[in-house]
C-alpha cells in the first residue's frame, strides 16, 4: 500500500498508477454531487455550470451557513453511500471526462470496468467522520443549483483531503465488492457451522 | 401533577438541544467500543479507518463540531410519566418546534424532502416527520425524551422478512446473516444489528429501530434471545467486512434484539442498522422545570 499526493485537476496518469488499498490525499478543487444535482444534469441534461474534465467528485450534501455577503461557510462536510449514483459512473466519465469519484460505500462491478476503460478510480472517504474532513474544507468557493439545498453542486478547495483509501483502481480492483464477496462465502460456512443448514 | 404553561417551552428548548448535541457528542458507551474495536484491529486499511472515527469524535466533542454531515431523520421515543398531567398535542407541537428551531438556529442541513415532489422545507420536518412514539411509564413523574437522529446510510439497509413458523429460529438467523452482508459497506459499519423479532409487521419493524437505540452490548433481559444476540454478534463478526466495508475484524459493534408475540401463522423478523456512531441523546423533564440530559 502505498501513498499517493495530488493536485486538481486530475490525469489519466495520475490515476493509472493507482492500486485498491492505497492512500491518496488531495488538494486543489473538489465538487460536491449527489442524488439530485446528477438527475438534474444526467436526466434532465440541465448543462453542468462547470468543466468536469479532470474533476475529483464528491459525494456530498454539506451543513453549511449562509453569510451576510452571500457566500457559504462549511460547518459540516463528508460523504453519502455512493451505490445510489452508481448508475451515472458511465456519463460522468464517458462525457464529462471525471477522474475519481470519492464516496462511501463502493460502486458495482460495473463501475469498475467503466473506471478501467475511461481511466478513473473510486476513493472511499471515511464515512461519519465528517468533522475531520470539514477541517480539510477550505472554503466553498461556489455554489449552483441553490434550490435543490442541500443537494446543490458545490465548489470545495480542500487542502490536505484524505486519508482516502482507493476503493476501485483503474485495473479493475474492487476493494468494497472483493471484501462483500469475500463476507458472502465465510457466511455461508458460518451457517453451516451454526447448523442453519 | 399538572404541568405549569412554562412546560412546554422547555420541552421545545429540550428537543432544539437534544438534536444540536446528538450530532456532535457521541454516546460514551459506543466510544468505548469504538476504541476496542481500534486497539484490537490487525488489518493495515481498518487501523486508519478507526483512527479517522476517533479523531471525528474528539473534534466533536472538543471542538463543538458536527461529527457527520447526515443530521437524519428526526425520531423521538417519549416516555410520559404516568403521575404527569399534560396536553399530549402540545407535546408533540413543542416537540416539533424543537426540532425546527435546531435546524434554523444552528443551522443543520435539513435531510427531510417530500417522497414524490421532493421538497425540502428546510426545517428537518414535513408531513410525519419528526417521528415521534409516545409510551407511559408507570409511578413516574418525569418525562423521559430518547432522540436519535437517524442517518440513511444504514437506515436504507433496512429490512423486513415475514418468515413462516416452518422457518423457525434458523430462517431468523439466516436472514439477519445475509443482510449484514448484502449491506456490505452502505451502512457505515461496524454497525450496531437492531432486530426485531415477532408482532405484525409494522410492530416488527419498530420492534428492530427500537433495538438500535439501547444502550451499547445491554443484554435482552431474556435469557433465550440474549443468546441469540450473542450467537449473531459472533457469526456477524467473522464475516471480514470491517469498518467502511474495506475488510477488518469488527463488523458489528452490538447486536440488540427486541420481541413482542405474535400471530399463530407468523415469525417475522426485521432488520435495522445503525451506524457506527449511534448518536442518540436522552432528557429527563421534571414539571419544575429541572432537566438532566443523558444518553
Amino acid at each position: 500500500m502505498a501513498s499517493f499526493q495530488f493536485n486538481t485537476p486530475l490525469t489519466e496518469a495520475d490515476v493509472r498508477q493507482l492500486t485498491i488499498g492505497d492512500c491518496v490525499t488531495l488538494d486543489g478543487v473538489v465538487f460536491g454531487i449527489r442524488d439530485a444535482s446528477l438527475m438534474r444534469m444526467l436526466d434532465k441534461g440541465v448543462p453542468c455550470p462547470v468543466d468536469l474534465r479532470g474533476a475529483a467528485l464528491l459525494h456530498t450534501a454539506p451543513n453549511v451557513r449562509k453569510l451576510p455577503d452571500g457566500r457559504y461557510e462549511p460547518l459540516c462536510v463528508g460523504t453519502t453511500t455512493s451505490m445510489r449514483m452508481d448508475r451515472f459512473t458511465e456519463a460522468l466519465l464517458r462525457d464529462h471526462g471525471v477522474r475519481a469519484i470519492l464516496g462511501k460505500g463502493g460502486l458495482s462491478a460495473k463501475s469498475a470496468e467503466l473506471m478501467a476503460t475511461y481511466g478513473a478510480v473510486y476513493l472511499s472517504v471515511t464515512g461519519g467522520a465528517a468533522a475531520g474532513q470539514t477541517l480539510q474544507t477550505e472554503a466553498i468557493e461556489q455554489v449552483f443549483w441553490e434550490d435543490l439545498m442541500p443537494e446543490c453542486l458545490w465548489q470545495f478547495r480542500v487542502k490536505g483531503m484524505g486519508p482516502l483509501t482507493v476503493g476501485i483502481d483503474a485495473r479493475g480492483g474492487n476493494l468494497q465488492l472483493d471484501v462483500q464477496r469475500e463476507a458472502e462465502r465465510k457466511a455461508a460456512e458460518i451457517l453451516r457451522k451454526m447448523g442453519v443448514a | 401533577m399538572e404541568v405549569p404553561e412554562t412546560f412546554y417551552a422547555l420541552v421545545e428548548d429540550t428537543c432544539r438541544d437534544l438534536y444540536i448535541r446528538s450530532l456532535k457528542e457521541i454516546p460514551p458507551d459506543v466510544v468505548d467500543a469504538i476504541r476496542r474495536a481500534a486497539a484490537r484491529e490487525t488489518k493495515e486499511v481498518a487501523k486508519r479507518i478507526f483512527a479517522a472515527y476517533l479523531e471525528s469524535i474528539e473534534l466533536g466533542r472538543g471542538r463543538d463540531m458536527i461529527v457527520c454531515q447526515d443530521t437524519g431523520i428526526p425520531i423521538y421515543w417519549v416516555g410520559i410519566g404516568s403521575r404527569l398531567r399534560l396536553d399530549g398535542a402540545r407535546l408533540a407541537d413543542a416537540i416539533r418546534r424543537g426540532t425546527e428551531r435546531a435546524t434554523r438556529e444552528h443551522p443543520l442541513r435539513s435531510s427531510i424532502v417530500s417522497p414524490l415532489t421532493r421538497e425540502n422545507r428546510q426545517t428537518s420536518t414535513g408531513e410525519g416527520i419528526p417521528i415521534i412514539h409516545f409510551n407511559f411509564v408507570p409511578d413516574a413523574a418525569t418525562l423521559d425524551v430518547l432522540f436519535m437522529p437517524k442517518g440513511s446510510g444504514s437506515e436504507n439497509m433496512s429490512s423486513l422478512k415475514m418468515l413462516v413458523p416452518a422457518d423457525g429460529v434458523n430462517g431468523i438467523k439466516r436472514f439477519v446473516l445475509e443482510q449484514v452482508v448484502g449491506a456490505g459497506a452502505k451502512p457505515c459499519p461496524p454497525t450496531i444489528v437492531g432486530i426485531g423479532i415477532g408482532g405484525s409487521s409494522d410492530l416488527c419493524m419498530a420492534l428492530a429501530k427500537r433495538a438500535t437505540a439501547r444502550p451499547l452490548g445491554s443484554p435482552n433481559p431474556d435469557p433465550q434471545f440474549a443468546a441469540l444476540e450473542v450467537e449473531l454478534f459472533d457469526a456477524i463478526n467473522q464475516t471480514g467486512i470491517g469498518p467502511q466495508g474495506l475488510g477488518g475484524d469488527t463488523t458489528a459493534l452490538a447486536v440488540h434484539i427486541e420481541a413482542a408475540w405474535t400471530h399463530i401463522t407468523c415469525n417475522p423478523v426485521a432488520v435495522n442498522l445503525q451506524c457506527w456512531r449511534a448518536e442518540r441523546r436522552r432528557a429527563t423533564l421534571s414539571a419544575d422545570g429541572k432537566v438532566e440530559f443523558g444518553f
